[in-house]
């Protein structure tokens, strides 16, 4: 299994029936791919659809029907349009049960940078640092590493997203929950040791004396 | 309300004019009217919209073509044209997080003095920006937006000039047709008045000032 999948479906099994969920672009995107059997839950796409569907089959796109990153998706049935005021209030009111968004960095007390690497890539924070503002579960989805650089550092060095900090961080090599604000390596990935997820992350690691393998 | 033809709609944007520009991604964006400002040159805009979607589309063709002096958005990442010109020093970029963004046009069309939101508190959004503590819980003081036209995209407008939106071609264009000071209208159908019934008025009509025709 590739670390995106791995990634992908290890966040599905946070979902809980009924959720309203706002999934950013990139890994995020394909946990809708993955939802288990017997719930059912919202996907809200911030550009202001809520009960967002799987891509448009080929010749069935309506150009006036697209996510947040531009793609042109379907409505499932219930589905319901609004504009950009009422996205946001979605999003800040606490209205969106969980987000999960890509990673830059997060620091060992979970707080996250996802939005620019001064100097290299501007993109603009579009909606994420509202998402980690007003969410009331936060989600990161993102490989461990960078080039074999670890992305989870003690502390960021690259511009932060919010001050809240972020409830969960799955890897294709971990787990990290934040009880106590403490970064803690919660489960490991498949085949990974935690010697090897310990060497592969700056932050110190709280160590529970048991932590089991992720079920993927 | 006045209908009129693209090219008389584009004529009365001056040169250095701020516009707001509905669309997110290019979806909802007056595409017509960003093609016609493009033919006319008009130069040195100052845009405020959601991003500026990518080369070749919407507010991506004004940044091609160079008439962009400042844009106020939320996001760039799928324009690297926009990014260029900013590290090039040929455009100023004003990034803002999309929830402020909107909540700030809204101010700028509900004639608040602005909004208080969490988003952005102790990050770099928050330098220069004045912290209201209410009950017990920091916010940012965020400023009105407002611009001397807002440039609309609707799915259906009927005679009169109320308007109706379609899917996610709604995005921004609601808020802002409140906060320009000469709303520009383009949409995808001209229907007779009773066609969009009352409750299905989005926009009601005495917000439109222009009707862009059809041909």
């Amino acid at each position: 299994m590739d670390p995106q999948t791995i990634i992908a479906k290890r966040i599905a099994r946070e979902l809980q029936d009924g959720m309203l969920v706002n999934l950013g672009i990139g890994i995020p995107t394909l946990v809708a791919n993955y939802v288990p059997d017997g719930i059912k839950v919202y996907f809200q796409s911030e550009n202001g659809l809520i009960g967002t569907g799987p891509m448009a089959e080929e010749g069935m796109e309506q150009p006036l029907l697209t996510d947040a990153g531009g793609r042109p998706v379907t409505a499932l049935p219930g589905a319901a349009t609004f504009d950009s005021a009422m996205s946001f209030c979605f999003i800040r009111g606490g209205h969106v049960d969980m987000t999960v968004l890509g990673g830059l960095q997060v620091d060992a007390n979970g707080l996250l940078a996802n939005w620019m690497i001064p100097g290299k890539m501007v993109p603009g924070m579009g909606g994420a640092m509202d998402l980690v503002s007003g969410a009331r579960h936060v989600i990161v989805a993102m490989q461990h590493t960078a080039k074999g650089k670890p992305k989870i550092l003690e502390a960021c060095t690259l511009p932060l997203t919010s001050v809240r900090p972020v409830d969960l961080v799955v890897t294709e090599m971990a787990v990290i929950a934040f009880p106590d604000g403490r970064a803690t390596l919660v489960e490991t990935g498949p085949g990974v040791s935690v010697d090897q997820v310990v060497a592969a992350t700056e932050a110190k690691l709280v160590l529970p004396d048991k932590i089991p393998a992720m079920r993927v | 309300m006045k209908t009129v033809s693209v090219k008389d709609a584009v004529a009365l944007i001056p040169d250095g004019a701020s516009l707001m520009i509905g669309g997110f991604m290019a979806v909802g964006t007056p595409e017509r009217v960003i093609d016609e400002i493009v033919r006319q040159g008009k130069r040195n805009l100052t845009v405020i919209a959601n991003d500026t979607a990518m080369p070749g589309r919407g507010i991506g063709k004004l940044v091609s073509a160079g008439l962009v002096g400042r844009t106020i958005a939320s996001h760039i990442g799928l324009n690297p044209e926009t990014q260029k010109q900013m590290i090039d020093g040929r455009m100023q970029v004003d990034l803002v997080p999309q929830g402020t963004l909107i909540e700030r046009i809204r101010a700028g069309g509900a004639g608040l003095g602005g909004i208080l939101t969490p988003t952005g508190v102790g990050t770099v959004v928050e330098q220069g920006k004045q912290r209201i503590e209410v009950g017990g819980k920091i916010y940012l003081l965020e400023t009105p937006l407002q611009a001397d036209f807002a440039l609309i995209h609707a799915f259906l407008a009927d005679y009169a000039g109320n308007l109706s939106y379609a899917l996610t071609g709604r995005n921004f264009n609601p808020v802002m047709a409140l906060a320009g000071k000469t709303t520009i209208v383009s949409v995808e159908h001209i229907v007779p008045i009773g066609l969009i019934a009352p409750d299905h008025v989005v926009t009601p009509a005495p917000l439109v000032d222009y009707l862009v025709t059809n041909g």
